[in-house]
């Protein structure tokens, strides 16, 4: 077996070996970390091997056979340069998240990490996938035991939030079942003689084009539902309460890792295969992201608990991945895959800190804390940094992300105009209020509690969890080059494409036929009229 | 040793300091009691760059090619490329002379400042880190580096703001401090994406080498944006409320950074852009007017403080304000004369402050000590007067800076403002004659500065110790009082050495002229920076000159005498009221600080955290989820309706047939 495939299942073959050993807690514990981390361990090799001059195309690829024979439904997984560092984030916080709930879950241990680990073959599928059927039953498989995670170890509102993050999610991907699944004809008869095909090599090649109002509707399709995933404003408000609710592994899960499907989702599918409903909704979605940005920023301020602003943060922070999305240029897509892992680490990491002070004083109001910086000054530290990448600090990660993000998108011909940025730097501002004042009221001033001087600063194993990260938000602040690399030639590589795709439609578009709203939409009124 | 190898030497000891005293103190407790080492430690990590640095100096002529080093691809997307290279030309090297040098002494001082706090480790990490950030700022090859500066001192303030964490109003100034920052640092970013949209590239010498490719608006912008960004970073209106408060730091801090170095990163900005600026005139009026505001409206509010480093905070806005007027009048190597020579006056002038303020608390101390429980304010001057018997040295040295900020010939200040007058009046005369009024308001601003720095010397030295006469249990606590060691001493004096001969180093050429050589020029700042700057000419006659140069002077003088009057002999008290029924609703306002926090915190920061609060996080949940609940409600409600239909009896389920058939039929027949 191959090191990705090795990677991929070795979760699902710890879940057996849990099952062994469920009557011991502890060694349920280690076996399922053992499992994560040689996971891990499997997945270092593909960084390394990975050939970056071929970014744009599949690598470590293995091409199953059909799961039906009259469908061209294929077992196909491979990395290029958009997914490897996504898939390589999945496995580098998985060891992080299971020593985070080493001490905090005592509630159905074996249980747990069978959906930890269950989450973990699905997180990595949806990223390894490059069939879009079998894309989808990862996508659908990681809803699944993150649907426990927050209804059986969750908070006390856990039912209804995990209700609402799993109906809202399911909807949007049904949807785009439907869609899949016209897709998967529409690809058969233009360019597989006839036969259903799922195979995304196929749906984002250059052969395969579609035409301009079956595109308007497919893109409406994907695009909702790998927004509310992000999620993208207006679909967002099951976010605050899943985040809220979760217990620690599951919202750093969420915000590292699932968080990301929907974003990745838009680069994968919705920009190659709709390039011309791209441009034409990149306004409409530039302004959902810039909305997401402000909107998010100002509702965080106001929160009172932790928990809850860091997942507003996460809305607004999300507006800038989709904003450098839209903008179609290689600055601002780039921008966008590297703040994708930015947020995954920096977010992360706020949920885990958030967690530990949990665990200590079973609340998470930012009033019922102040001045703890004197009784828990290594988590201080780690907090400010963390802190600090969250706020876009340049020398830390959130810095490179968001810059090349608004650089990206100032000259964006997608957007066409300079406000969305204008609007979107603002969050600069708006994150240090949120994220500072924040910061103050829980950690400097007198120490108004007493519950809180008691409060032990973080020990071994919280401080060696939060290491790894802390160097990474470190490094890819310092040296981001070196890790936006491997999907630059990717990047370049598929707007080119689209670029050469979306022009050829027009090409090829009869505009009387098209409906009058498909017209206006797509400018192809005279200019189209006067090329032929 | 090849020059260039030294930069990477200099950007990497401040910041191996940070690392070492930084981790150890963090991980090692026994290392945080090692303080002589830390304090050595670090000190020398600031002062082995200045010795490299007075070597790049040495090595370098007013026309030599910068000196450059590359050090990696810091960020590279798509067209954007951006390096981590370091690039000293006549600018920086000059800047980095007096930060490491100025920074050597303040990390000395501070040995003696911070003995007694826990935290001292802390603190010289910081000092370390924002020496480090302070040079890339004004090292950087590019500006995206200049911005990681930017934003690490930034960073570096806000630590040092609120190092005493405990104290809520500390931490607010901190806070407070870093987001008005981050208002200019939104339009710094926005600059930059304009920048790079017309050049392609953010690197000075590219940006220097297409200047024909900005066009006439964009360059407005660029020099607005770019403006806005310093009016944060250097305390200008309508940003700078956040730097009185940032007085809350320890006194060493308010030295370095928000007095030397840091708060002058705007003026080094539009300096090293002013090619840029040439370009757009209406910039030009703009930062001089903004900066001739600010000098005004500050020295206004600084007559009224009487905490002793409030008065020079509110001084330093009003200093940085002249030096906007400089650059505002072409005169960007005026302005960037001032800097220097104010970074030795305001630098000795706060680090004299500290002394006292450190005396003070050493008495409050004692009273303790001896069961006397009296709470004073050792900051506020109307507790003091008649230090100079007990504190000769920094009695001394604090007259001195403040001869010098008043600009009294020879003294540094005296030559720095001298030349900001004389561009004025030269951007009045040959380009726009709106600087004229700039050019008045800056001589009442400079008397009004000598006037109230003697009020604060005079109040604070002169006369006999107050404290002792306002609380009856503070009796005979003079003999508490005490001079500061020489940790703290040394670097008042070399200060004050600089303070005294500093303005040489731009002695004005007409005055050689007059008296002798005809061609001659003494001005060795101008001849050293003109090769990179685009200063205007000074195209005043020798007559005119001269005119300012005596109508400074004896404005000053004027101030002195008029402040001797009045402040010295324990007058302070009465004279402060009379000038408070003399000036009435003026003063008011001023003592007010013009009610700027609070008309921000009324019409800015309220309203935008009610909306937050009352409309936007209401409507999250009933309006946004609210809809969304409302579809899932839908969905459930059709459900239980149509659940009727599921009977489960299959007699009802064949007459759903056999009516959907009938129906269907029906269709088809009609």
């Amino acid at each position: 077996m191959d090191l990705l495939n090795l990677s991929l299942y070795l979760p699902l073959a710890g879940l057996l070996g849990i099952w062994a050993v469920r009557r011991n807690e502890s060694l349920v514990r280690w076996v399922t970390l053992l499992t994560t981390v040689l996971a891990f361990a499997a997945s270092l090799p593909l960084l390394f091997n990975f050939d970056i001059s071929r970014a744009h195309e599949l690598q470590f690829l293995t091409e199953g056979g059909r799961f039906v024979p009259d469908l061209d439904i294929s077992y196909l997984v491979g990395l290029d340069g958009l997914s490897l560092l996504l898939y390589l984030l999945t496995t580098f916080m998985a060891p992080i998240v299971v020593i985070s709930a080493w001490d905090s879950v005592h509630k159905h241990v074996t249980g747990f990490h069978s959906m930890l680990l269950l989450l973990q073959t699905g997180s990595l599928g949806v990223f390894a996938a490059q069939d879009a059927v079998l894309f989808y039953v990862f996508f659908e498989l990681s809803l699944i035991p993150m649907y426990f995670l927050i209804g059986i170890w969750g908070g006390s509102g856990r039912i209804a939030a995990t209700l609402k993050f799993f109906v809202y999610t399911l909807v949007g991907s049904l949807i785009m079942l439907v869609a899949l699944i016209y897709t998967g004809y529409d690809a058969g008869h233009a360019v597989n003689g006839g036969v259903f095909t799922s195979d995304m090599r196929i749906w984002t090649g250059a052969e395969y084009q579609i035409g301009l109002v079956q595109q308007t509707w497919l893109f409406l399709a994907f695009a909702l539902a790998f927004c509310i995933k992000v999620p993208l404003f207006p679909f967002h408000t099951w976010l605050p309460f899943a985040h809220t609710e979760a217990p620690t592994a599951g919202s750093v899960v969420l915000a590292a890792i699932m968080l990301k499907m929907g974003t990745y989702g838009l680069i994968r599918f919705v920009l190659p295969m709709f390039p011309n409903a791209s441009e034409a909704f990149a306004p409409l979605m530039g302004t959902l992201a810039v909305i997401g940005i402000v909107y998010g920023a100002l509702v965080a301020m106001v929160q009172k608990d932790v928990k809850k602003l860091v997942a507003y943060s996460s809305v607004s922070h999300l507006g800038f991945v989709v904003l450098g999305i839209f903008a179609m240029t290689t600055t601002a897509v780039q921008g966008a895959v590297i703040q994708n892992i930015n947020h995954g680490l920096s977010t992360g990491a706020l949920f885990l800190l958030v967690g530990m002070i949990y665990d200590r004083r079973h609340t998470r109001m930012i009033a019922d804390f102040g001045g703890i910086a004197s009784s828990m000054p290594v988590f201080a530290v780690m907090f400010m940094v963390a802190t600090m990448a969250s706020v876009g600090l340049p020398g830390l990660n959130g810095f490179v992300g968001e810059f090349l993000i608004l650089l990206g998108s100032f000259d964006s011909a997608a957007l066409g105009s300079i406000w969305f940025t204008v609007v979107a730097t603002t969050g600069v501002i708006l994150a240090a209020v949120y994220m500072l004042w924040m910061v103050q009221r829980v950690f400097f001033g007198p120490m108004t509690h007493d519950e809180n001087k008691s409060l032990t600063d973080l020990d071994a194993r919280e401080t060696g969890l939060l290491i790894p990260i802390m160097i990474f938000i470190v490094w890819i602040g310092v040296y981001p080059s070196l890790f936006t690399g491997y999907s630059e030639g990717h990047i370049r590589h598929l707007l080119e494409q689209s670029k050469l795709k979306a022009e050829r439609v027009l090409a090829a578009t009869e505009t009387a036929a098209l409906p009058a709203w498909a017209r206006d939409l797509y400018d192809a009124t005279e200019d189209l009229a006067a090329t032929k | 040793m090849n020059a260039s190898q030294l930069l990477p030497l200099i950007v990497a000891l401040p910041l191996a300091g940070f690392l070492v005293n930084g981790l150890a103190g963090m991980y090692l407790p026994g290392y945080r009691e090692r303080k002589n080492w830390i304090g050595w430690f670090a000190t020398a990590m600031v002062f082995v760059p200045f010795l490299a640095s007075v070597t790049l100096f040495m090595g370098l002529e007013a026309d030599s090619r910068p000196v450059t080093y590359h050090l990696m691809t810091w960020l590279q997307a798509g067209s954007f490329t951006s390096d981590i290279a370091w690039r000293v030309d006549q600018l920086s090297v000059v800047m980095m002379l007096f930060i490491t040098g100025i920074g050597s002494l303040i990390h000395l001082y501070s040995m003696g400042y911070m003995k007694e706090d826990e935290g001292y480790w802390k603190f010289f990490a910081y000092l370390n880190l924002f020496i480090f950030a302070m040079l890339n700022l004004v090292m950087g090859d590019n500006l995206l580096l200049l911005f990681l500066g930017w934003e690490g001192v930034g960073v570096c303030s806000y630590l040092l703001i609120g190092f005493w964490y405990k104290d809520m109003e500390k931490a607010s100034a901190a806070k407070k401090a870093f987001v008005y920052n981050r208002v200019g640092d939104f339009a710094f970013l926005v600059a930059m994406f304009l920048v790079f949209r017309h050049v392609g590239s953010l690197q000075f010498d590219a940006i220097f080498a297409n200047l024909d490719g900005i066009p006439a608006d964009a360059a407005f912008w660029i020099g607005l944006l770019m403006f806005i960004g310093a009016t944060g970073k250097s305390a200008q209106i309508p940003l700078f409320v956040w730097l009185p408060d940032a007085m809350a730091g320890p006194t060493p801090v308010s030295a370095l950074i928000h007095a030397a170095t840091m708060v002058t990163s705007g003026i080094y900005l539009i300096s090293r852009m002013s090619a840029i600026y040439v370009m757009t005139p209406e910039v030009m009026l703009i930062v001089a007017v903004i900066g001739g505001i600010t000098a005004f409206v500050a020295a206004t509010i600084a007559l009224t403080q009487t905490d002793i480093k409030r008065v020079l905070a509110y001084s330093t806005v009003s200093q940085l304000g002249f030096m906007f007027l400089a650059l505002g009048s072409g005169g960007f190597i005026a302005a960037m004369f001032h800097v220097i020579t104010h970074a030795f006056f305001k630098a000795c002038l706060f680090l004299g402050s500290g002394s006292v303020i450190h005396a003070m608390h050493h008495v409050e101390h004692e009273l303790d000590h001896h069961g006397k429980h009296v709470h004073f304010d050792p900051q506020d001057m109307r507790n003091m007067g008649g230090l100079k018997a007990y504190m000769p040295s920094t009695y001394k040295t604090f007259l001195i800076a403040t001869i010098a900020i008043a600009g009294i010939p020879p003294l540094a200040g005296f030559f720095s403002k001298d030349e900001i007058l004389a561009m004025l009046y030269n951007a009045g005369a040959f380009y726009q004659p709106v600087y004229f009024v700039l050019f008045g308001l800056a001589l009442v601003t400079a008397f009004l500065t000598a006037f109230y720095m003697f009020r604060l010397t005079f109040g604070t030295f002169h006369g006999t110790f107050q404290l002792s006469k306002r609380y009856p249990e503070a009796a005979g606590a003079e003999k508490y009082l005490h001079e500061s060691p020489w940790h703290m001493t040394l670097p008042l004096w070399v200060l004050a050495v600089l303070s005294l001969v500093g303005g040489f180093m731009g002695f004005p050429d007409f005055i050689v002229q007059t008296f002798g050589n005809p061609d001659a020029h003494s001005n060795w700042l101008h001849g050293w920076l003109i090769g990179g700057i685009a200063e205007y000419d000074l195209a005043l006659a020798k007559p005119v000159k001269w005119t300012i140069l005596l109508a400074s002077t004896a404005l000053a003088s004027f101030a002195v005498w008029l402040a001797y009057q009045r402040y010295t002999g324990d007058r302070a008290a009465e004279s402060d009221a009379a000038l408070q029924r003399g000036l009435g609703g003026a003063y008011r306002l001023w003592s007010d600080k013009y009610r700027l926090d609070e008309i921000y915190e009324g019409y800015v920061a309220n309203p935008i955290l009610k909306l937050s609060d009352k409309v936007l996080a209401v409507f999250d949940l009933k309006g946004i989820d609210g809809l969304v609940n409302l579809v899932a409600g839908l969905t459930n409600f059709t459900g239980s309706i149509l659940r009727y239909a599921q009977t489960g009896l299959v007699s009802g389920y064949a007459m759903y047939l056999v009516v959907g058939v009938l129906l269907v039929v029906g269709l088809l027949l009609f």
